[in-house]
């Protein structure tokens, strides 16, 4: 039996039981045990393919190499430590009388059918399938956002919807594009949309047709990767959401999307060769750090702040990987690991402050340190993490941005450099705030689960001084495929 | 397994682009169209229409899975959806809802400079398309554009889904005239996925009139960008 059938299963199985099960006390637990399952089972796929070398699974259907094992692994890493966490905050939400029962037994199930949807999306080897599972984790979080059915969060669940549901379009037409490209080459055949054999055969595919599905494909899934100017959705879906929605959503959801973009820039650049792929990327990149840096100073909501932050950090790494190259892509993927972690360990934080004060309003929020010293420094650090302090692993990835955007693209630096010191001016002061003063907040009846909050900035840490050599051959491999 | 395809006679060409033409004029109508019943007949028959052009790319080039890719459209676009449709618009008593605040001769010359557009976009494609016709790309790319400046105009829920449906209806016309249909595996998955999508949907319409009173997107407007 493979590896990467226990990945996809377990989620899935998890997802039908928890339909059943999951207003029950226990349910939690059967949720952080089907998330553990899955991590385990990413963590032996991951050692296989580290030990092997890439993989077809089921026929061609399914398909590991380093570049999405690497993302397998975070996404089942990320989704077991947000279970973990949901169980308290999931727990004092349902005390506050803010859900009931049965909504407990949606999100659960729909939990756990969004961590499938990811994982099938990102090991499927056809373009068609990978559309078909980013369509259908649209599906599942838009149930996750509207869950307090409150107008607000009725309301960016909708705007969700149908903001993701015609970007989306625009990218099953990129993907019908690219089949049609394929047809030229192939003929009339159903391996004609398999990634794999794409990929061999990338540079016989027609130029024009393949550059207009790129057009199609960024916009499309770029609309889902927050991507300014269609990035409107990510901080209403932040904010209303619960708050380990408002994890995953940052932290998994945004890298899946943007996977399906590198995956088609590849294919591009091999049909194309020129920089056009690439320049598409900076040009949408550099526009995604900088407009929201300056949203941020006027935020007032706590997580609409982190949800425009998610935005800029999309930007750079969508910068980085458009300047290509080894060293860029390296830090584009392993600024993608850190934000990811670092993004839901704010989340996690901030998910129990709000609680504690019993609004999201950040002038409302204060003194966390004095009444809840691990929140309020998990908060803290986190922030200072997010913002590229050193020494912690977004410091890195950033510091290799730059570093090669300074060689390259010399014009591009001062742009980077101003967005990124805005956005560190407004955040450090709201976070400092919050953290800070007179406590207004109350302490949470139930214990929070705050080893995921350290586990992960213990994580951002060590790969900010220290990267393990299996691990920095792992981002290498990566990141010689995305070229 | 590449298989070999027959080449369509004139006839059916003709008949194909017939198709496609009588796809867009049903997009300019839904754009034009004021109330939501009258909209949803349109929409079915933008899905028959679909579902004609599907069946006659499915007998001329011999290809059975085509055959199930329009009864798909059939089942799902001409009769389950339009019936979804029917049912919930009468129990939300929303039946005789007419939109008032659209700018109709605006609106459809907008739609005209979309067409030109998609003609424009679709023509490096057409040029290199050994498939039936070369017309049919630039009219599924204008549908779906139709559909896409629909959804912008509109500010009720339910036109705003009709014109989403709408917008699946002008890609798979683009898959089926420009490749003959993608593989089995994905339109089942493309299908699924509209289906869940249009539960989701209706689910919300109840949602959103029992907070709002009213099916009227511009009540949401409460949150605020600070």
């Amino acid at each position: 039996m493979n590896e990467l059938l226990f990945v996809l299963a377990i989620p899935l199985a998890a997802s039908i039981l928890l339909a059943f099960t999951g207003h029950r006390p226990y349910a939690a637990n059967i949720n952080i045990a089907g998330s553990l399952a899955t991590l385990l089972a990413a963590v032996l796929l991951t050692i296989r393919i580290v030990r092997d070398g890439p993989m077809n699974v089921l026929g061609e259907n399914f398909f590991v190499d380093p570049l999405n094992v690497f993302l397998i692994a975070l996404t089942a890493l990320v989704g077991f430590t947000t279970s973990v966490f949901s169980r308290p905050y999931m727990r004092v939400e349902h005390d506050h009388g803010k859900l009931s029962v049965g909504r407990l037994r949606l999100y659960h199930s729909m939990f756990q059918m969004f961590m499938c949807t990811m994982l099938v999306a990102l090991s499927t080897n056809n373009i068609g399938i990978l559309w078909v599972a980013m369509e259908a984790a649209t599906l599942t979080t838009v149930l996750l956002v509207a869950l307090y059915r409150t107008p607000e969060s009725l309301e960016a669940a909708w705007k969700y919807f149908i903001l993701c549901g015609v970007g989306i379009a625009q990218a099953l037409f990129g993907t019908i594009l690219i089949y049609f490209a394929a047809e030229q080459v192939f003929g009339h055949d159903p391996g004609a949309m398999l990634w794999t054999r794409l990929f061999e055969r990338r540079s016989e595919l027609e130029p024009t047709v393949l550059s207009l599905a790129f057009v199609f494909m960024i916009v499309g899934y770029g609309t889902k990767t927050g991507l300014v100017p269609l990035h409107n959705w990510l901080p209403d879906a932040h904010a209303e959401g619960p708050t380990p929605v408002s994890a995953v959503l940052s932290g998994l959801l945004l890298n899946v999307a943007l996977y399906a973009i590198l995956r088609c820039k590849v294919l591009v650049d091999g049909a194309l060769e020129t920089q056009f792929a690439g320049q598409l990327m900076m040009g949408f990149g550099l526009l995604t750090v900088v407009v929201p840096a300056f949203y941020l100073s006027r935020q007032k909501d706590v997580k609409r702040l982190f949800g425009y932050s998610s935005i800029e950090h999309m930007g750079l790494i969508t910068f980085a990987f458009g300047m290509g190259g080894g060293i860029a892509t390296f830090a584009g993927l392993l600024h993608m690991t850190v934000h990811s972690l670092t993004k839901s360990a704010i989340f996690f934080a901030v998910g129990h402050a709000a609680q504690m004060a019993g609004t999201q309003v950040i002038e409302d929020i204060k003194g966390l340190i004095r009444r809840s010293p691990t929140i309020g420094w998990g908060l803290m650090l986190g922030s200072l993490a997010i913002l590229g302090m050193p020494p912690f692993g977004v410091f890195t990835s950033e510091f290799l941005i730059l570093t090669t955007a300074i060689k390259y693209h010399p014009w591009a630096t001062p742009i980077l450099l101003v967005a990124l010191g805005v956005a560190f001016a407004s955040m450090f002061a709201k976070v400092q705030g919050m953290a800070f003063g007179e406590p207004t907040v109350k302490p949470l009846e139930h214990n929070p689960a705050l080893l995921p909050v350290f586990l992960h900035l213990g994580l951002v840490l060590m790969l900010g001084l220290w990267i393990p050599p299996y691990l920095n051959k792992w981002f290498l491999l990566a990141a010689q495929m995305v070229g | 397994m590449t298989l070999a395809l027959n080449i369509p006679d004139a006839f059916s060409i003709q008949v194909i682009n017939l198709c496609a033409a009588v796809m867009l004029l049903l997009g300019f109508a839904m754009l034009a169209q004021r109330r939501i019943l009258s909209l949803i007949n349109l929409f079915m028959m933008q899905g028959m229409a679909l579902f004609a052009s599907t069946l006659i790319v499915a007998y001329t080039t011999n290809q059975s899975h085509l055959y199930w890719s329009a009864a798909l459209t059939l089942t799902l676009k001409v009769i389950a959806l339009p019936w979804i449709l029917h049912r919930l618009i009468r129990k939300l008593s929303v039946k005789w809802d007419v939109e008032t605040i659209i700018n109709i001769p605006t609106t459809m010359l907008f739609g005209i400079a979309l067409v030109v557009v998609a003609f424009n976009v679709a023509q490096p494609i057409s040029q290199l398309s050994g498939a039936i016709t070369r017309a049919t790309i630039g009219i599924a790319l204008a549908c779906t554009l139709l559909s896409f400046l629909m959804m912008i105009t509109r500010s009720k829920a339910v036109p705003q889904v009709i014109a989403f449906l709408s917008m699946e209806n002008g890609l798979f016309f683009a898959a089926t005239s420009a490749t003959y249909g993608m593989p089995m595996v994905v339109e089942l998955g493309i299908a699924l996925d509209v289906m869940v999508g249009m539960v989701i949907f209706g689910v919300f319409f109840f949602q959103i009139r029992q907070q709002f009173d009213s099916l009227d997107i511009r009540q949401m407007e409460r949150i605020k960008e600070e």
